[in-house]
Parts: C-alpha cells; sequence; structure tokens
C-alpha cells in the first residue's frame, strides 16, 4: 500500500526529521512478508491481551452482572445496571459535571495551547532549555499536582489566599475545593494547567511542519499577520489540532487521578465525573457490576471520538 | 532593504515596532514560565521552612530562615524510602519489558506486512484510551487469582502492558524514520533475519529506545490508580500511593509533604529534561500520526 502524503499533517515526519515531505519523498519499499512477524509481535500481544484486552473484556460483561468483590460473578442482571444509572436522580448532575469537566478543560487547553505554541515557535534565546521546561508539569505524578495545588489553594496558609488578601480583593479565605460553586472550576483550572504544555508542544510540531516559505510568499501577496494565520497556518494545521483535541477529550473525560485526590467528587456530588463515580461505585459501594457499568456507559459515548480519531489517524498509520 | 537578501529571513534593524515586539514576547514567556514553574517553587521553599514558621505565618515566597529538619524527619521516620524503594522496583521490571515487548511490536509493524496488520495497527491506537477505571475493576480479582495483588510484580506487569502500546507507537515511527537500505544490505551479505536486527536494527533503534524507556519509566513512576487499588500494605506501596497517605495523615505538616513532594519529582524531572527533545518530538509524531 503506498500513500502519497499530501496533508501538511504528513509533514510532522515521526522521529526526529521534520522537513518539507514534497521534493524528495522516495516511495515506500514495499515491506517483507512472513511468519517471522508474529514472532516479533508474540511478547506484546502476549502482555498486553492479559493485563489490558482480557480485563477489557471481563470489565465489560460485569457491567451486565452483579458482581461481589471476592466472589466474583454473581449473576447477570441484563442492562439493570444502565437503566439503574440513567434513572437515577443524581445522573443529570454527574452527566453535566463530566461534560464541565472534559469540554472545559479541554476547550481552555486548546485555546493557550495555541497561544503557547505560538509563543514557542518564535525565536529567542535558550528556546530549547524553554521548550524543555516547559513541558515539565507533563511528566509530573498527578498526585503531586494535586498536592501543590492543595497546598496553594490551602484557605488559611496558601499563597493564593494570601495573595488575594494582601492585593485587597477579598477580606475572608475562599476554601476553592470545599465550596460546591467553585469546586469543579478549580479543578478545571488545575488541570488546565497541567494540560497547556503538551497541546501547545503538540501544536508546534505542526507548526514546525509550515514551509517559512510558504508564510512569506503569502505575506508577500499582502495577507496581514491574521490572513497568513487564516489563510496559511491554520488549514496546515487543523488536522494536528483535530486529532489532538479528540485525544485529550478522550483522556480528560477518562482521568480520574486529580478529582479523586482534591476533592473525591464533593463537596455533596458537585465535582463528581461519571469516571469517579465509576470508581467510587465499585469501591467504597462495593458494586463492581454498576462501577464496571458506570465506565462502559462513558467509554460507549466516548467510541464515538475513539472512531473519529481512528478515521483521521488513519491515512498516516496505513502507512 | 534587508528583507530582500537572501540570507536574511528576517529584518534585524531595530525599528520601535519590533523592540516592542520583542519585549512583548519576552514578557508572555516570562508569565508563562512563571505560571509552570510557581508552584514547584512554592513547595520547594515550603519544604525548606521551618515547621513553626509555617504553622504560624503560612507559607511564604521568602522563608527567613532555612531549615532541612522536614527531610532528615521524611526519611528518618516515615516510610518514605520503601515507597521509593517500591516505585524503582516497579520502574526495573516494567520498563525493559515494556521496551522488549514495544520494540518487537515496531519491528512487526514497521518492517513486515502480514494478515493482521491493519488490526494491530488500530489495536495499537485504541489501546491507548482504554479508561483505566474500567479495567482496575476487574484486574483486582485477576491478579488475585495470580497471587500477583498488593504485589511490586503485579504491579509492574500492569505498567508494562500500559505503556505497551504508545511506545510501540513510539519506536514505530522512529523506525519508519530509519531508511532500510542497511537492512537489505546486511541480507545481501549473507546475514540471517535475526543477525539483521540484532547488529543493525537494534543499534539504529537505541536512542528511540531511550526515550520510550523514559516514557514507561515516567508512565510507571508516576501512576497512581492502579497503584492505589493494588498495593495495600505499607511494605508494597509505590511513591504516589505514599504521597496521597501522607496527605491525609500530615494535613497540617506542609514542610514534610512537600519534601517528599520534592523527592518525589525530583527523578522524573532529571529523566525529561535529559530525554526531552527526543521524547516531545516522539510524542508531537504520535499526536500528529496517532
Amino acid at each position: 500500500m503506498t500513500m502519497t502524503p499530501t496533508r501538511a499533517a504528513g509533514a510532522g515526519a515521526p522521529g526526529t526529521r521534520r522537513a518539507a515531505v514534497a521534493p524528495a519523498a522516495p516511495r515506500p519499499r514495499p515491506r517483507r512478508r512472513g511468519l517471522e512477524a508474529y514472532v516479533y509481535l508474540a511478547p506484546a500481544i502476549v502482555l498486553v491481551g492479559s493485563f489490558a484486552g482480557y480485563p477489557l473484556v471481563r470489565s465489560v460483561w460485569f457491567a451486565f452482572n452483579e458482581v461481589n468483590p471476592f466472589s466474583g460473578v454473581q449473576g447477570f442482571v441484563g442492562v439493570q445496571h444502565f437503566v439503574d444509572i440513567v434513572t437515577h436522580p443524581d445522573f443529570a448532575q454527574i452527566g453535566r459535571n463530566t461534560l464541565v469537566w472534559t469540554f472545559g478543560a479541554v476547550a481552555l487547553q486548546l485555546l493557550l495551547g495555541l497561544v503557547g505554541a505560538h509563543l514557542l515557535n518564535a525565536r529567542f534565546a535558550l528556546r530549547g532549555v524553554y521548550r524543555g521546561l516547559a513541558m515539565i508539569p507533563w511528566a509530573t505524578p498527578s498526585v503531586l499536582v494535586a498536592l501543590m495545588w492543595i497546598w496553594i489553594l490551602d484557605p488559611n496558609h496558601g499563597v493564593l489566599n494570601g495573595a488575594l488578601r494582601a492585593l485587597g480583593v477579598t477580606d475572608r479565605p475562599i476554601a476553592f475545593l470545599s465550596e460546591s460553586s467553585t469546586a469543579l472550576p478549580t479543578l478545571v483550572a488545575v488541570d488546565v494547567w497541567q494540560g497547556v504544555p503538551l497541546f501547545a508542544v503538540m501544536i508546534l510540531a505542526a507548526l514546525q511542519g509550515v514551509a517559512p516559505e510558504l508564510r512569506e510568499a503569502a505575506a508577500m501577496d499582502g495577507c496581514g499577520p491574521v490572513g497568513v494565520f487564516r489563510h496559511v497556518v491554520l488549514p496546515a494545521i487543523l488536522p494536528t489540532i483535530l486529532i489532538t483535541t479528540l485525544l485529550r477529550l478522550i483522556w480528560t473525560a477518562n482521568y480520574v487521578d486529580l478529582v479523586l485526590i482534591m476533592t473525591g467528587g464533593g463537596p455533596g456530588l458537585s465535582s463528581t465525573t461519571l469516571s469517579l463515580q465509576s470508581y467510587v461505585t465499585a469501591y467504597k459501594a462495593m458494586d463492581f457490576g454498576g462501577g464496571a457499568a458506570y465506565a462502559v456507559l462513558q467509554a460507549a459515548v466516548l467510541s464515538v471520538l475513539v472512531v473519529l480519531y481512528i478515521r483521521l489517524t488513519a491515512k498516516g498509520a496505513r502507512r | 532593504m534587508s528583507a530582500r537578501t537572501p540570507n536574511l529571513s528576517r529584518p534585524t534593524a531595530l525599528t520601535l515596532p519590533h523592540v516592542a515586539r520583542r519585549t512583548g514576547l519576552y514578557v508572555l514567556l516570562g508569565v508563562w514560565l512563571a505560571a509552570i514553574l510557581g508552584p514547584y517553587v512554592v513547595m520547594l521553599l515550603t519544604s525548606l521552612t521551618p515547621s513553626s514558621q509555617l504553622a504560624a505565618a503560612g507559607a511564604s515566597l521568602w522563608p527567613g530562615e532555612v531549615s532541612t529538619d522536614a527531610y532528615r524527619e521524611l526519611l528518618g521516620s516515615t516510610p518514605f524510602l520503601t515507597y521509593l524503594r517500591n516505585s524503582l522496583l516497579v520502574a526495573a521490571v516494567a520498563v525493559p519489558l515494556a521496551l522488549v515487548c514495544a520494540s518487537g511490536a515496531a519491528i512487526a509493524l514497521s518492517r513486515f506486512e502480514f494478515v493482521g496488520r491493519q488490526f494491530f495497527m488500530t489495536a495499537v491506537l485504541v489501546a491507548q484510551l482504554l479508561p483505566a477505571v474500567l479495567l482496575v475493576i476487574s484486574l483486582q480479582g485477576q491478579l488475585r487469582v495470580l497471587n500477583l495483588l498488593d504485589n511490586v510484580l503485579g504491579l509492574a506487569l500492569v505498567h508494562a502492558a500500559f505503556a505497551t502500546p504508545f511506545a510501540t507507537w513510539l519506536l514505530k515511527g522512529f523506525l519508519d524514520s530509519i531508511p532500510r537500505e542497511l537492512e537489505e544490505s546486511g541480507r545481501i551479505d549473507g546475514a540471517s533475519s535475526w543477525q539483521v536486527v540484532r547488529m543493525i536494527l537494534l543499534p539504529l533503534l537505541a536512542p528511540g529506545m531511550v526515550a520510550a524507556g523514559t516514557y514507561i519509566f515516567i508512565l510507571s513512576w508516576n501512576e497512581f490508580l492502579y497503584a492505589l487499588t493494588f498495593m495495600q500494605s505499607t511494605s508494597t506501596r509505590t511513591l504516589p500511593i505514599g504521597l496521597h497517605l501522607f496527605i491525609g495523615e500530615y494535613q497540617i505538616r506542609w514542610d514534610l509533604l512537600t519534601a517528599g513532594g520534592v523527592l518525589a519529582v525530583l527523578p522524573v524531572i532529571a529523566g525529561f529534561l535529559i530525554v526531552q527533545k527526543r521524547l516531545v518530538a516522539g510524542l508531537a509524531a504520535g499526536a500528529v500520526k496517532g
């Protein structure tokens, strides 16, 4: 199967080279055939199959059964768990929280990531070092992100409340994480803080694939900076933006660490998302079937995004 | 007109708008860096502030005196070192295991045509999107049956399984950028298939493996949900779980908590900064291509 890279998305060549593709792209040679390939694949299949594939199938099966955490599957109940979930009075709020958490965080990350990518693409002293430092939040354990921000947001001793008081913005301490009106927005803000760098770096990679000649040509033809961005840069980086956004939507919806550590979903249900509810149902209420059903329900909704994502990446993947 | 000079793509004259734009750029860069590094600085300073001062005045950006008591207490009278050892043990098993699996899979996907190739490519992509909360529920029972629950090896196997798909993707992208002529000439010279892989491909793949290995290490070192669920005794807990427990136990001892945080984050930041260029290129290629 041959594929000619036509879109700029193809320019973010894997690994190190990111040169313009058009002139000298050699025709891909046919790959070798043979059963040998399965030998190389075997370890990965065994490992991922036993510790991701098999548990996936079993967890989905759990969602349709009554499951005891210790003695296992007790009996088939069909879609009963799902009916219970969607008819539960809390479901509307949990669903709304999940939407706010997922779309709120990813929209802000995209916006700030775009700005950040342009900053990282500019020329300035020590750019390489700066790019490395900018990615540090990505490599930081979620527990540590939570710990740092709990301390910064601490109502009595935290630096943020200290600064707000010193500036005269407020005279009483704000308990960001334990008031139902601020808990979820605060969690979104922390996730944005952690997620912007990766977004920025991914968009940066696409930006670097835009040939400077194209920008200059557009500028000479009378495009202003906004026009160059709209007509040259944006079309080129759009595939990357779409793919990154889809990926982040799925990851953010599934990301449970911050919520679990920082608020536990509270106060009340004010910051409970579907993923958290899944975990809480399984491990606080010891209802593995119900917990699995929450996760399966979310996975079913997200599968639409997964299919979109696969289709968008298929072009590159088929090579 | 300097813009017409072939070697100068940008005018270098210090015009007023130019200076204003440069200043604006550096201001924005400064603000962003402060927003990124600020929390780490607060954490570091808090860990060095005497606990009496913290209790009285809270966090300050300029502690009057510096004290390393928190670090001494952390290492001396908490199980921090046990947690650290467990994290290292899990990573020591997970990194090589996932690297072997991912390298093999990447070679198969990059160099061979076989029935099911398209399926495996898609599987690699989808596997990166599986929700941990879903898998954790049945994995717990599975590990218990295998006698691997609350066991460093069990957690390492799970971490390796979850890092393998992305590591495969990273390495496949890296392999695709290595021309195949070398292998072909090796084959013409009479090398066996395995010799070609061992003597030509693997050495070329080494830099990619460093990046993939660091990715696996970071993932394993940082992983929270599986470790929280599977590791239930002090002797097996990893660092993230230890820190999580500390948040509950030492709610008012922020000097101790932040000291633990500083020590826990140092290895990942060091590892990340060493290979960040290649890793970021790989991540970005991962996003562009999947």
